[in-house]
């Protein structure tokens, strides 16, 4: 016979269902792989020792009380932002505007804060922050539903719009507000009242946590066990079928943005009211589109949420220590945070598939 | 025909999904100058073989010879350079563009449309095919675009034809010219595979048979000497009956009144034009008509799913009191309590959510029930249950996706739910296509024990043979307009094709 012919060199093939400690040993091999090239990456750079370098990315997000803390109090942020997108991912509805959405509540939150301070007593002026912050998140996801159910405009391009609406707005009423005049920023609003500062539980750090742990317990029973969620469900995977049950697939999409939004302003609020006390236009830093990664590393699972924020955190603060420790250009620290999440997320298609060698022993796999 | 050539060896192909086996050490050999008929259930892994001939797939193990000589086709490109070219289920043709535009697409060397043009016209002359290379695919009829494809695949050379079920979207006189090119085609000795679940197609246009069950070859019989039974035997894996009863309506009353429906789609396109019939309880209201003719307007108007222009769209209750189902949506219907059951077309695009599982599937119809803000998860599993046991549907679990269950058994978890309401209306469009015979006959059986039930039952069929057999009545549409209503135990096939293709067909002695 013709020797001549080639077999491709691999081809890929799926794979069926894949048990879930199959799944986690290639999840776990990925990020072993990941920590080797980076390794190798780092001495070849750098000429340090890796070893060293890993170390400092974990004493510099759990190195001491304060640091854990902090890096416990991020992720929440980041989890509740996440969260807040996920009910419209769940929809197939691509909110890339929670960076919007938690400006806008910020915004709010301060706004009432300058505003009403000195005016009503503390708790009212909570409260009033409260409202108003998820109120002005809703709005912000709520005028994109609004276009796409009517117009059905497209979603991932109006919610970025409306994240440039926000931060201008944040950056009008920084000017407008300004203290002291002519320095551009706000700086820490009430200090010497506290008012509308949010009330301490236990340690500073301890009430966005709660509200994170909360928030996450609720998410996942609304998302999975209520009528709305599997509304949320049936409109994303067919708008067709959601129709044909009689869903009103309009309705669904703007109440589930408001809902996304509104969260995304309980976010704002809390960074404005809880850990800064002041609003910038970077006050959500990105965290908006960060939360979109998150989201879909836990395959839109709130409980799975936990474990991808908290990859995402402990790298970013990780990696601002070694650029420190070793003064390396932060940069260098992008670097490795951009090769673990690589590996991280390449390791989904390995799950996913399987990928055969040319010829292979006769012998027959095991079914 | 006794010396024959093999020109196709496929041998010892398996092809694994994960953990599904779809193709289990097939052999099969394809002659020179023939017509091969593929026949297997759903999920016998026809189309999957094919796709392997054609570079779609790659088999996992085993081999293929081209005229004796063993190739490695990895992509469509290398099975082009065979000479083996598929014509899909699914045309593949860029709207936009003309015939030739079409064909030379993908291709290499210099774009010369005129050339390209001038061999089109050639090879449609050698074989009769009937297309004007220089009309827009977006002009053409379904079966202009088919021959489009068939035209591409020649255009490029090849000897080797593969047809997924092409006469799925044909009118019974589309097939004939269809099946008089492909003899042609035979002649010029050209070597051909069909794809086809209907079997006096089989009879009618094929050499020989050969037979896949489970992912696995069971043989091949010459068409010459074999029958439906024997084949339908040999697919299936032991006796079945070929029969559609058609018991008689008992004591039927109008159920469903429309009258003068005139229904435009989205763009603004007449789709339905002046419709009116009744639609009577205990009696199955065959729909006939070329694929795209309102058929599926129709039953959506009736299902609160497609808004009307004008009209009027009754429901008659036993009492005679009438409820206008028109302006509203499948919610309003059902709180009104018309029970109102629909089996749409696209199964997993419009009935079902694939990626869910059974249970969550069977809620879609029930997860309003209740006072509380969160969904009963129990019944729906035990109705998920149900139609697993009640219907036989072959599934891991009724934790499984149903995306990953078979065509056939995706029907049977449709229809399970639909019916599972105790209907009053059962609205079918193409319940049995892409079905294999076994499947299909359970369907059938089910329609009919609802008619039985007394529900008033409309069914969209394309298989002229089988609404002949089943329908009581059969309404005619040509073009979104009524062509006639005729009595489907006296009507003939002919007679019905003619109507599909020109109001009220020849006469209209029997309206």
């Amino acid at each position: 016979m013709n020797s001549k012919i080639k077999e491709p060199l691999l081809h890929i093939v799926k794979r069926g269902d894949v048990k879930w400690y199959v799944a986690w040993a290639i999840r776990l091999a990925a990020i072993v792989l990941a920590l080797i090239v980076s390794g190798i990456l780092t001495t070849a750079l750098t000429g340090l020792n890796p070893l060293d370098v890993y170390k400092t990315i974990v004493t510099g997000a759990f190195g001491t009380a304060r640091k854990s803390w902090i890096t416990v109090q991020d992720i929440s942020i980041l989890l509740i932002i996440s969260l807040a997108v996920t009910p419209a991912f769940r929809m197939r509805f691509w909110n890339v505007g929670g960076e919007g959405q938690v400006l806008a509540g910020a915004l709010a939150a301060a706004a009432c804060m300058i505003c009403l301070g000195d005016k009503l007593p503390g708790g009212v002026v909570i409260l009033c922050m409260v409202i108003s912050s998820i109120l002005a998140g809703g709005l912000w996801g709520f005028v994109p539903a609004f276009f796409k159910a009517k117009w059905n405009t497209n979603e991932t391009l109006c919610t970025l719009m409306m994240n440039y609406i926000a931060t201008q707005l944040v950056a009008y009423y920084t000017i407008l507000w300004e203290v002291p005049k002519g320095s551009g920023k706000i700086g820490i609003i009430n200090q010497n009242t506290n008012a509308g500062w949010l009330p301490e539980v236990g340690n500073k750090y301890l009430l966005c946590i709660i509200i994170a742990v909360v928030s996450t317990v609720l998410m996942y029973i609304y998302l999975n066990y209520s009528k709305h969620g599997y509304e949320i469900s049936v409109v994303g995977e067919s708008e067709h079928t959601a129709r044909y049950v009689g869903i009103k697939v309009e309705k669904v999409i703007v109440r589930t943005m408001i809902l996304s939004g509104a969260v995304c302003g309980l976010a704002g609020l809390l960074l404005v009211g809880s850990i800064n006390h002041t609003v910038t236009t970077t006050i959500a830093g990105g965290q908006g589109f960060t939360a979109v990664m998150v989201s879909w590393l836990a395959k839109f699972n709130p409980l799975g949420m936990i474990l991808t924020s908290l990859l995402i955190v402990f790298l970013g603060r990780g990696a601002g220590e070694i650029s420190t420790a070793f003064s390396l250009n932060h940069s260098f620290s992008d670097i490795l945070t951009g090769i673990i999440l690589f590996f991280v997320i390449g390791c989904e298609f390995f799950i996913t598939y399987k990928i055969n060698f040319r010829k292979k022993t006769a012998g027959k796999e095991a079914k | 025909m006794e010396n024959k050539v093999v020109t196709v060896s496929m041998k010892n192909i398996t092809k694994r999904f994960g953990e599904i086996v779809a193709n289990d050490g097939v052999n099969l050999d394809i002659y020179k100058g023939e017509i091969l008929a593929l026949l297997g259930e759903n999920g016998s892994g026809k189309t999957t073989l094919m796709n392997m001939l054609s570079g779609i797939y790659y088999p996992d193990e085993g081999q293929i010879f081209i005229n004796n000589e063993e190739k490695i086709i990895a992509s469509p490109r290398d099975a082009f350079e065979l000479g083996i070219g598929m014509v899909h289920q699914h045309f593949k043709l860029v709207d936009v563009l003309t015939a030739t535009e079409n064909i030379v697409l993908g291709l290499d060397g210099k774009l010369d449309l005129k050339k390209a043009s001038a061999k089109i016209r050639e090879i449609c002359r050698k074989y009769g095919f009937d297309v004007d290379p220089d009309q827009k695919v977006y002009d053409m009829s379904v079966s202009e675009k088919q021959t489009v494809e068939i035209v591409k695949v020649l255009y490029r050379g090849a000897d080797i034809l593969i047809l997924d079920e092409p006469t799925a979207v044909l009118t019974p006189q589309e097939t004939d010219r269809l099946f008089a090119i492909l003899r042609n085609m035979k002649e010029d000795g050209k070597s051909i595979i069909i794809i086809t679940h209907k079997m006096h197609e089989v009879l009618s246009i094929s050499d020989r048979v050969a037979v896949l069950r489970k992912g696995t070859y069971v043989g091949d019989l010459k068409t010459k000497e074999t029958t439906a039974q024997e084949m339908t035997e040999m697919m299936v894996g032991h006796a079945v009956e070929l029969n559609i009863e058609r018991p008689d309506p008992v004591d039927p009353k109008p159920r469903i009144e429309v009258k003068n429906l005139t229904v435009r789609n989205e763009e603004g396109i007449l789709k339905l034009e002046d419709v009116s019939f009744t639609a009577n309880s205990g009696e199955i209201l065959g729909i006939a008509g070329i694929s795209g003719c309102g058929q599926k307007e129709l039953l959506e108007a009736i299902a609160g799913l497609q808004p009307a222009e004008s009209g009027s769209v009754c429901y008659i209750e036993d009492d005679g009191s009438r409820d206008e189902l028109l302006k509203k949506d499948p919610r309003q219907i059902q709180e009104m309590g018309v029970t109102l059951s629909f089996v749409p077309e696209d199964r997993l695009g419009m009935g079902l959510v694939g990626n869910m599982d059974m249970s969550d599937n069977m809620m879609l119809r029930s997860f309003r029930k209740g006072h509380t803000p969160f969904t009963d998860r129990k019944a729906p599993k035990k109705l998920a249950k149900k139609v697993v046991k009640d219907l036989d549907v072959v599934t891991p679990g009724i934790s499984t996706p149903v995306r990953r269950l078979s065509g056939g058994n995706v029907q049977k978890v449709l229809v399970g739910r639909e019916i599972a309401s105790a209907p009053k209306v059962l609205l079918t469009a193409y319940a049995v296509r892409g079905l294999d015979i076994n499947s299909s006959y359970t369907i059938y059986d089910l329609i009919n024990r609802q008619k039985k039930a007394g529900v008033a039952v409309i069914y969209v069929g394309e298989d002229l043979d089988v609404l002949l057999e089943i329908s009581d009545r059969i309404l005619v549409m040509c073009g979104g307009k009524v062509s006639g209503i005729i009595d489907g135990r006296t009507a003939t096939k002919n007679k019905v094709g003619m109507m599909m293709t020109r109001i009220g067909g020849e006469g209209f002695d029997e309206q």
